[in-house]
């Protein structure tokens, strides 16, 4: 009997794990080795070159304004995202007025599918959208602000330095913010009615509870939420291709790692070197991410 | 050196092993490319702006000459994302059409020996007529832009030529005259101004649009010596005098506040279609904007195309010397497996009666002499043939973008820093020429000479 178990348990993983291994594994492996050699994407041969790829990653200006970018993106993106989500989850679970308390305010189940539509649209479709929003002249932000008379703060918001990246980000952050709401909303139903009565009768106000009872018991959803937003930190390369001057421009201002790699490997044809800064990156966003589950790690609250 | 990196090198793929046998045929005074008998013929195109109409003329041509043979046409809108595996395992198609924003690097498929020498494409007879070679039809310069390291690896179908361009309508309506020169442009700009119209307007998501009129006027100033000191990559060769003043004259148009407010944050569809309705007088552009703006443009704009003025009155090269360079590159895969019936295919391509087809399909100048002869051209098309006759043997072309890509970013990058008024003259020069620097010490990347 043990013996069939067995048989039956490689059998059915086995497929899933040779399917895994040729798609996954293999890339990853072959992206490790290319990495090492300074093949041009176009001959069958490559010539090995050792570490030369990652010693030049350190001298090339384009990657170091990439990773600093990147780097404020990953600060900006996950907190400000997290923070925004946790606000109107809050809202629509916590925030109702007397009457309504525990329920969320009036209408809170609407705004939960209209916070989700972003979700639904694909970046290239937000890129798009964006960029009108930022045109200069009689774009809808610089005619919004034209309409409540500061004309002073009207700018080509794509092409000023100062403000390209942040333009970029809050894209990021607008388009993310939705998802999280919802998955923020779902742990934070699963909170026991009965703690926050009991917190409520102590005399605790919204925001004790908020902070003493919610956060605490959605703690791991905020977890992987930072995960999740710093991967997508790390890349951004759809709407800045898509929206920036350039692109990853004014003056580098909005290059990421990600257009860095791609006009390294298909504009240069070096694909060796792109392979290296696909390496990097990997490790940069494996290290980020055991850190960050270090980090935030707090005990667990058994609720049974 | 040579020899330990072969030893150190090693396959990428399980492909690349001996490439598949290659067949020819008897070479006849009908079939001058010996083509061989029923092979079949696979063409990939890239499927843009030009259409497909001009690629299955030829197919039609080559099927009435080799009537045993099955020909396979396909257009594609990312050529490289297909067919890069496809040449890196030895089985791309006989032609391709490598174009549009997802082509493959030529120059490293020409560096990988992944391309058939055209020579003896150009040395047949044409279609058209016996007594003419292939290569005596094609417009001047066409051979050259194909030639890396000295050997023919492609041929451009398109003739672009590239310069400021203005609705006739609106300046009859203002009396306004061309310039003739830099400085009568800065005076034109301020009489526009004057009628409460930007003079102005540029690409400004894509700097390059605006580095065409700037390094026309450096060419122009400085003269073809200029221009190869660029592209050979020459100590200093951003810092002539002719390109300082030439970024000067450009940088100018900003301080005098000649351009469309905000025009640095604009897409190139948002540039033309402001310059469309009449926000702007002026655009740089190539000679695709026409066909680009189609759909767009008001009745009764009359778009024409004229040369970049002249930077003093005493420039190196004469007026309406224009930048003009072959696009829509047509090549022949060295692995293909009939890459006889690739250069016949051409040979049909670049033929008289295809390239009227083309004319007058795609609204763009073929590079094939003559073509245009005859038909009846719309205003902007007919502007350029117009440049392109007054130009003469004057047409000049930069090479710096298609060699050293890493460079052209880094020119581009200056060029919005120097449109946008962040960065002046010298400063654009000084950056430049820094990259341009780095791009020569570089021993990785492969380097042309002209």
């Amino acid at each position: 009997m043990r013996h069939g178990k067995y048989r039956f348990l490689i059998g059915a993983l086995a497929p899933p794990l040779l399917l895994y291994g040729v798609f996954v594994v293999s890339p990853y492996a072959q992206a490790f080795y290319l990495a090492l050699t300074d093949w041009d994407g176009l001959s069958a041969e490559a010539g090995l070159v050792g570490l030369q790829n990652f010693a030049d990653l350190w001298s090339d200006p384009l990657f170091l304004a990439a990773l600093r970018n990147n780097g404020l993106m990953l600060v900006v993106v996950p907190t400000a995202t997290i923070a925004l989500a946790l606000f109107f989850a809050a809202c629509l679970t916590l925030g109702g007025g007397m009457r309504r308390r525990g329920r969320g305010v009036h209408g809170s189940g609407l705004y939960r599918i209209v916070y989700f539509f972003p979700q639904l649209l694909s970046v290239a479709i937000l890129g798009v959208l964006f960029q009108f929003v930022y045109t200069p002249g009689n774009g809808l932000l610089n005619g919004l602000l034209g309409a409540v008379g500061l004309d002073g703060l009207q700018r080509s918001w794509l092409a000023d330095p100062a403000t390209a990246l942040p333009a970029v980000t809050a894209v990021m952050v607008w388009s993310a913010v939705g998802f999280y709401v919802v998955l923020f909303t779902a742990a934070m139903e699963s909170v026991p009615t009965d703690v926050v009565e009991a917190a409520t009768l102590d005399g605790a106000g919204r925001f004790t509870v908020f902070r003493r009872i919610t956060l605490p018991l959605v703690w791991d959803s905020v977890q992987v939420a930072y995960v999740y937003l710093g991967i997508l930190a790390l890349d951004g390369f759809a709407l800045v291709q898509i929206m920036s001057v350039g692109p990853g421009g004014p003056d580098n201002a909005t290059e990421v790692i990600g257009l860095t790699l791609y006009r390294a490997a298909f504009t240069y044809g070096e694909f060796g070197y792109a392979s290296a800064m696909g390496v990097t990156l990997f490790f940069i966003t494996l290290t980020l991410t055991a850190l960050a589950m270090r980090a935030t790690k707090r005990e667990r609250v058994e609720l049974a | 050196m040579a020899g330990a990196a072969a030893v150190l090198s090693g396959c990428v793929t399980a492909g690349g092993d001996d490439p598949a046998e290659q067949a020819t045929g008897a070479v006849t005074d009908d079939n001058p490319l010996g083509v061989p008998e029923g092979a079949d013929l696979e063409v990939v195109m890239f499927d843009g702006g030009y259409g497909q109409e001009y690629t299955r003329h030829a197919v039609t041509l080559y099927e009435e000459r080799h009537p045993d043979a099955t020909v396979t046409h396909e257009g594609l809108q990312k050529v490289g994302e297909v067919l890069q595996p496809r040449f890196v395992s030895g089985e791309p198609p006989d032609v391709v059409d490598n174009s549009g924003a997802g082509r493959l690097d030529i120059a490293a498929l020409a560096a990988a020996g992944q391309l058939t020498d055209l020579a003896d494409l150009l040395d047949a007879p044409s279609l058209d007529d016996p007594a003419v070679t292939v290569g005596d039809l094609l417009l001047p310069g066409v051979v050259e832009d194909g030639t890396l390291d000295g050997t023919v690896s492609f041929l451009n179908y398109s003739y672009v030529v590239w310069g400021i361009w203005y609705s006739r309508s609106l300046f009859d309506q203002h009396g306004w005259t061309l310039p003739a020169t830099w400085d009568d442009m800065l005076a034109l700009c301020e009489e526009i101004k004057g009628a409460g119209i930007a003079p102005w307007t540029w690409q400004g998501k894509y700097p390059e649009y605006m580095m065409d009129p700037l390094q026309s006027l450096a060419a122009k100033a400085g003269g073809l010596d200029l221009v190869y000191a660029i592209d050979n990559l020459a100590p200093d060769a951003w810092r002539q005098e002719g390109v300082l003043a030439a970024a000067d004259a450009i940088h100018r148009l900003v301080a005098g506040g000649h351009i469309l407010e905000g025009s640095e944050g604009l897409s190139h569809t948002e540039a033309q279609n402001a310059w469309c309705s009449g926000q702007a007088a002026f655009i740089p552009c190539g000679s695709w904007i026409e066909g680009e703006q189609q759909g767009v443009t008001p009745e009764g704009f009359d778009m024409a195309m004229a040369a970049v003025p002249a930077l003093t009155a005493a420039d190196a090269l004469p007026d309406g010397a224009v930048q003009g360079a072959s696009s829509e590159s047509f090549l022949v895969p060295a692995q293909a497996l009939n890459p006889r019936g690739g250069l016949d295919y051409l040979r049909c391509l670049f033929s008289g009666e295809v390239a009227r087809g083309f004319a007058e399909s795609a609204k763009a100048m073929p590079v094939v002499k003559g073509a245009t002869d005859g038909l009846d051209l719309t205003s902007g098309l007919a502007s350029v043939a117009a440049a392109l006759e007054t130009a003469g043997d004057n047409v000049f072309g930069y090479k710096y973008r298609t060699w050293y890509p890493e460079l052209a970013v880094e020119v581009d990058t200056a060029t919005g820093e120097l449109l946008a008024g962040r960065a002046d003259p010298e400063q654009w020069a000084d950056r430049i020429q820094a990259a341009a620097d780095a791009v020569a010490a570089d021993d990785s990347i492969a380097k042309y000479e002209r």
